[in-house]
């Protein structure tokens, strides 16, 4: 028997280990060190991760015979997994102090899931595939509930958890089926047997197809599974959403990616319907559905539905360009919505979090930097020039043309037009309403500054200078088709 | 390679930062905030006349070209250069934007340093629309202006502002996302988005149909042509002055100068099948609003109208395919620029004396401010294209071209032309001349010598075209002759065209 290996699985090992260190040192030491000394040391882990990442030798590698396997793709996404991880934790810092909730448990919480993510991200194996969907899936359950003497917040755990669970047996049924057909549940072993199947293989494994597909896309929180999106968004603590609107969704997304042009390359047919659809009522949902939100977090739940949405219109195009451009609303995405989060984690007024769309009325007086910085996030979110927003809408935009879908192009410029009103309303309080009662000043901290402003100078630069970053996507993407 | 043209583009951009990075006291901000802007834009001005000096009038083809990559993957580039078209654009934007900067010194109290950005951020994005040789860039320019013009009316704007605000940004959008549908439909075809490439290339009739609706329907609202103008009555009332004039000025021949450098040149066949439309809607502008504007109380928005009547004239022009016609449109855009610009100044001067946009409620200013009577008759009489002004110039060979394609168009185009004296010359009346009623306008200051200092270079300019077109018309002749070549080609190719039309242009073909 050949010996184990399991190097090119050395970051997520180590990550893994290192999430279990925090906890024990959690549990031993004393708590008043451990409230700000684990988040900071699960964040040096987790660059730890990303150095190894990173640094992995370029190409194909897989351990654990077979089940794992890193390639360039896998690189970017546990990239953006990372950075976004990072980048809440520290954001969330201050936040979780002034909410009560900054417990060694939560970074060590976060650690976990992003383990479970890029295990998701890096599965070769439906059974790998599915134990890292649920690591990634337990932690965020107890992570929405976090704030555990806030009702809306146990309200949002527990039904995340419910659906969550259900979506996870959709998916199970699904896998089983394309087991039951294929005689496998390696990636390899499933494209196999469906690169000519019998009729009666095809339809089975179709129908495994729809249900695996459905249980990402409810991870992914694509309509029409999205309806715990914005219960879940809302009631959550604001560090934790953060981390939500990305994280999760990448890591679907990455999985969405590898299965379709991997394992179901064979069915293309099936599978770009399912993504073509998942695309449009995503649209079309987060567009419209966003108008008519007061509530910060809840119209950024729709207007993440509605950009999952410009992201699958990427991959419903089933090409390599349409990939790379996934990959480059991807990584904007992350930038521009992490900025976002990162912005109204340091509003809150009289104690409580500052959520809705009043609360930021005059905010270009009392805060100026803090305006400008989430006006530049909500153009590019819009798709506005001059920000990197209207680079990902193009990237995207450009395959579903070249693939023959000018309907799915016009309809997400029509949609585009949409969102630009829910956005421009928010920019319309910050600067043109006066301001209202002061804001609290313990809740905002440089560290936020720092990273917001940091995250709006990467989504100007790269409009500025988006070939670089379209490279790196494009060989990232180029991995995937052999 | 000189970088003069990007250095005229983005120094705009540059003192803006410099403006939005001070600190300090509130006073000595704002204060300083002004003078920056006054100095970088006046700097910007000078780099304009560098220009114009440097240009080469009697080439073809752009000069001040410069090419680098932006996108490699896509073909996507970025690419400046001007031509005779271009030239006079970039100096009405460059010039004008000083001017607003005087002439709103005391008016704006609040947020000043803000102010001074968006003033600076839009003049970078004005100049570079009229310099872009790329659809990406030019989108991204087209585009830019939108968020500056939407702070500029929402923040320091009148009572409705908010509204006037979200109105005007959302038009604009709605016609800015129709072209980029458009530019990615032009890139996925000619797989590229250079303009001078994409001047050069053939495509297939029926996409050139579709696309030139969607570029027609954004420059259209920017123009704005009816009965998509319903935007700008509002924008223009509600906003501050230098917003009302750059929007007058400036953004409206965005739009015109959209038409010539894409619609036309780039769809010749298209162009061809829809100048009816085009005539058609145009003539409708020009009277419709000429009447609309007889009956209006609020000075602001008779002028309004009276742009969009004037922009009918243009459109008029651009679309008659010939050298009169198009040159004439040109010149025309220039003066309209100008005098329109300094119309809204004069309802600005009298608007931040007496705070009331009622004409009723003037009446005999000529007794308290005889200066500004004299000054606002020049402008008054230029906007009804007198001969010796430069209104009278661009109207002259527009209706000229006219009659050389449709003897109806013309005929109904100067039959407005009578109709804007009606109007201009009865807003004149009621302004100045008659007694002065009103008690509160007994004690009016005639023009400081701050708004003496902005309507002298004014003034020059509308004599100067009236009196010597050449220094204008010479420069853009090859560029114009360029254009009607590329479009009377299409025309001449189009099998949709109407008989008459095809007919024009293969006279003028004959007889050059």
């Amino acid at each position: 028997m050949t010996p184990v290996v399991f190097l090119p699985a050395l970051p997520e090992l180590f990550l893994a280990l290192a999430s279990l260190g925090l906890l024990l040192i959690g549990v031993l030491a004393a708590p008043e060190r451990t409230a700000k000394g684990i988040p900071l040391l699960g964040a040096l882990a987790l660059a730890v991760t990303l150095a190894l990442v990173i640094q992995a030798p370029a190409g194909r590698a897989e351990a654990f015979y077979g089940m794992f396997v890193t390639d360039g793709f896998a690189v970017f996404a546990e990239a953006l997994v990372l950075l976004a991880a990072i980048a809440t934790l520290l954001a969330g810092l201050r936040f979780n102090a002034w909410q009560g909730i900054d417990r060694f448990e939560l970074p060590v919480l976060v650690l976990l899931s992003v383990t479970g993510m890029l295990a998701m991200i890096t599965a070769n194996d439906l059974i790998s595939f599915y134990i890292g969907l649920e690591l990634q899936s337990l932690p965020l359950y107890v992570l929405a509930a976090f704030k555990r003497d806030s009702a809306r917040s146990t309200e949002a755990g527990l039904k995340y958890f419910v659906l969550s669970a259900l979506s996870s047996g959709l998916l199970l049924f699904g896998a089983s089926l394309l087991y039951g057909f294929s005689a496998g549940t390696s990636y390899e072993a499933i494209g196999h047997a469906l690169v000519q199947p019998d009729a009666m293989t095809a339809i089975g494994a179709v129908i495994g197809l729809v249900f695996l597909l459905a249980g990402v896309a409810f991870k992914l929180s694509a309509a029409p599974f999205h309806m715990w999106t914005p219960d879940v968004y809302e009631g959550s603590p604001t560090s934790v959403t953060a981390f939500f609107a990305v994280g999760p969704k990448v890591a679907a997304l990455a999985v969405f990616a590898r299965l379709a042009f991997g394992p179901f390359s064979g069915l293309a047919a099936a599978w770009h319907d399912v993504a073509w659809l998942l695309c449009v009522a995503s649209l079309v949902v987060g567009g419209f559905a966003a108008i008519n939100q007061t509530n910060l977090k809840r119209m950024m739940a729709y207007s993440s539905i509605s950009h999952v949405g410009f992201a699958l219109m990427g991959l419903a195009a089933g090409t390599e360009e349409g990939l790379r451009g996934m990959l480059v609303y991807l990584g904007v995405y992350t930038f521009m919505n992490l900025g976002t989060f990162v912005v109204l984690l340091g509003l809150g007024r009289d104690g409580a979090i500052a959520e809705s769309l009043s609360d930021l009325a005059g905010l270009s007086k009392t805060r100026p930097g803090a305006a400008l910085a989430l006006t530049i996030f909500f153009l590019s979110l819009a798709g506005l020039p001059p920000t990197a927003g209207v680079f990902a809408k193009m990237f995207v935009l450009l395959p579903a043309l070249h693939a023959g879908m000018p309907g799915l192009a016009i309809l997400g410029i029509v949609m585009s037009a949409v969102a630009c009103f829910y956005y421009l309303r928010v920019v319309k309080v910050m600067y043109f309403d006066e301001p209202g009662l002061p804001l609290d000043a313990d809740v905002a901290s440089g560290t936020q500054q720092a990273i917001f402003a940091l995250a709006a100078c990467v989504v100007l630069f790269l409009c500025v200078i988006p070939g670089p970053f379209l490279s790196i996507a494009g060989a990232a993407a180029h991995t995937l088709f052999p | 390679m000189s970088h003069l043209l990007s250095l005229v583009i983005f120094l705009p951009l540059l003192g803006g930062g410099i403006i939005l990075g001070l600190r300090g006291e509130a006073e000595a901000v704002a204060r300083n905030a002004k003078w920056a802007g006054l100095w970088t834009s006046l700097i910007v001005f000078g780099l304009s006349l560098l220009l114009w000096t440097g240009f080469d009038t009697h080439a073809p083809g752009f000069q001040f070209v410069e090419q680098a990559e932006w996108v490699p993957v896509y073909h996507i580039g970025y690419h400046l250069g001007i031509d005779g078209i271009s030239l006079f654009f970039i100096l009405l934007a460059t010039l004008l934007t000083p001017l607003c900067i005087i002439i709103c010194w005391d008016q704006v109290k609040v947020r000043v340093r803000e102010y001074m950005f968006a003033l600076m951020v839009l003049e970078t994005m004005m100049v570079g629309s009229f310099a872009a040789l790329d659809f990406v860039l030019f989108y991204f320019f087209f585009e830019g202006v939108l968020l500056p013009t939407f702070a500029l009316i929402g923040i320091w704007g009148g009572p409705r502002r908010i509204n006037a605000a979200f109105k005007f940004f959302l038009y604009s959008l709605i016609g800015s996302l129709l072209m980029l549908l458009a530019i990615l439909a032009l890139a996925y075809h000619l797989g590229t988005t250079d303009i001078t490439v994409a001047m050069t290339s053939t495509l297939s009739p029926e996409w050139q149909y579709w696309l030139w609706l969607a570029f027609f329907v954004s420059f259209a609202i920017k123009i704005p042509m009816w009965p998509v103008h319903t935007w700008l009555l509002d924008a223009t009332v509600e906003a501050p002055t230098a917003a009302t004039v750059l929007i007058s000025s400036v953004l409206h021949k965005m739009g015109a100068y959209g038409l010539l450098r894409f619609l036309i040149p780039v769809f010749p066949e298209a162009t061809a099948h829809f100048i009816p439309l085009v005539f058609a809607l145009s003539v409708t502008a020009v009277i419709y609003t000429s009447l609309v504007a007889m009956a209006q109380e609020d000075m602001k928005r008779l002028i309004a109208y009276s742009s969009v009547a004037h922009m009918g004239f243009v459109t008029i022009g651009v679309f008659t395919l010939s050298q009169q016609g198009v040159q004439g449109a040109i010149l025309q855009m220039l003066s309209h620029g100008i005098v329109v610009g300094a119309l809204f100044l004069c309802a600005g001067v009298l608007i931040d004396r007496t705070n009331t946009r009622e004409i009723g409620r003037y009446g005999g200013l000529a007794y308290v401010m005889p200066g500004f009577a004299l000054v606002f008759m020049v402008f008054t009489l230029a906007s009804m294209g007198l001969p010796g002004t430069s209104g009278f110039v661009g109207e002259f060979l527009v209706v000229l071209g006219a009659f050389e394609v449709n003897t109806w168009v013309a005929s109904l185009s100067a039959v407005s032309v009578v109709l804007v004296v009606c109007y201009m010359l009865v807003f004149y009346r009621r302004v100045v001349f008659g007694t002065l009623v009103a008690t509160d306008l007994r004690g009016l200051l005639d023009l400081s010598w701050r708004e003496k200092l902005v309507f002298a270079p004014l003034l020059v300019l509308v004599f100067w075209m009236g009196i010597y077109p050449a220094s204008f018309l010479d420069p853009m002749r090859p560029a114009v002759t360029a254009l009607i070549s590329r479009g009377i080609g299409g025309v001449a190719h189009s099998e949709t065209a109407s008989a008459d039309v095809r007919l024009a242009a293969i006279s003028a073909k004959v007889t050059p």
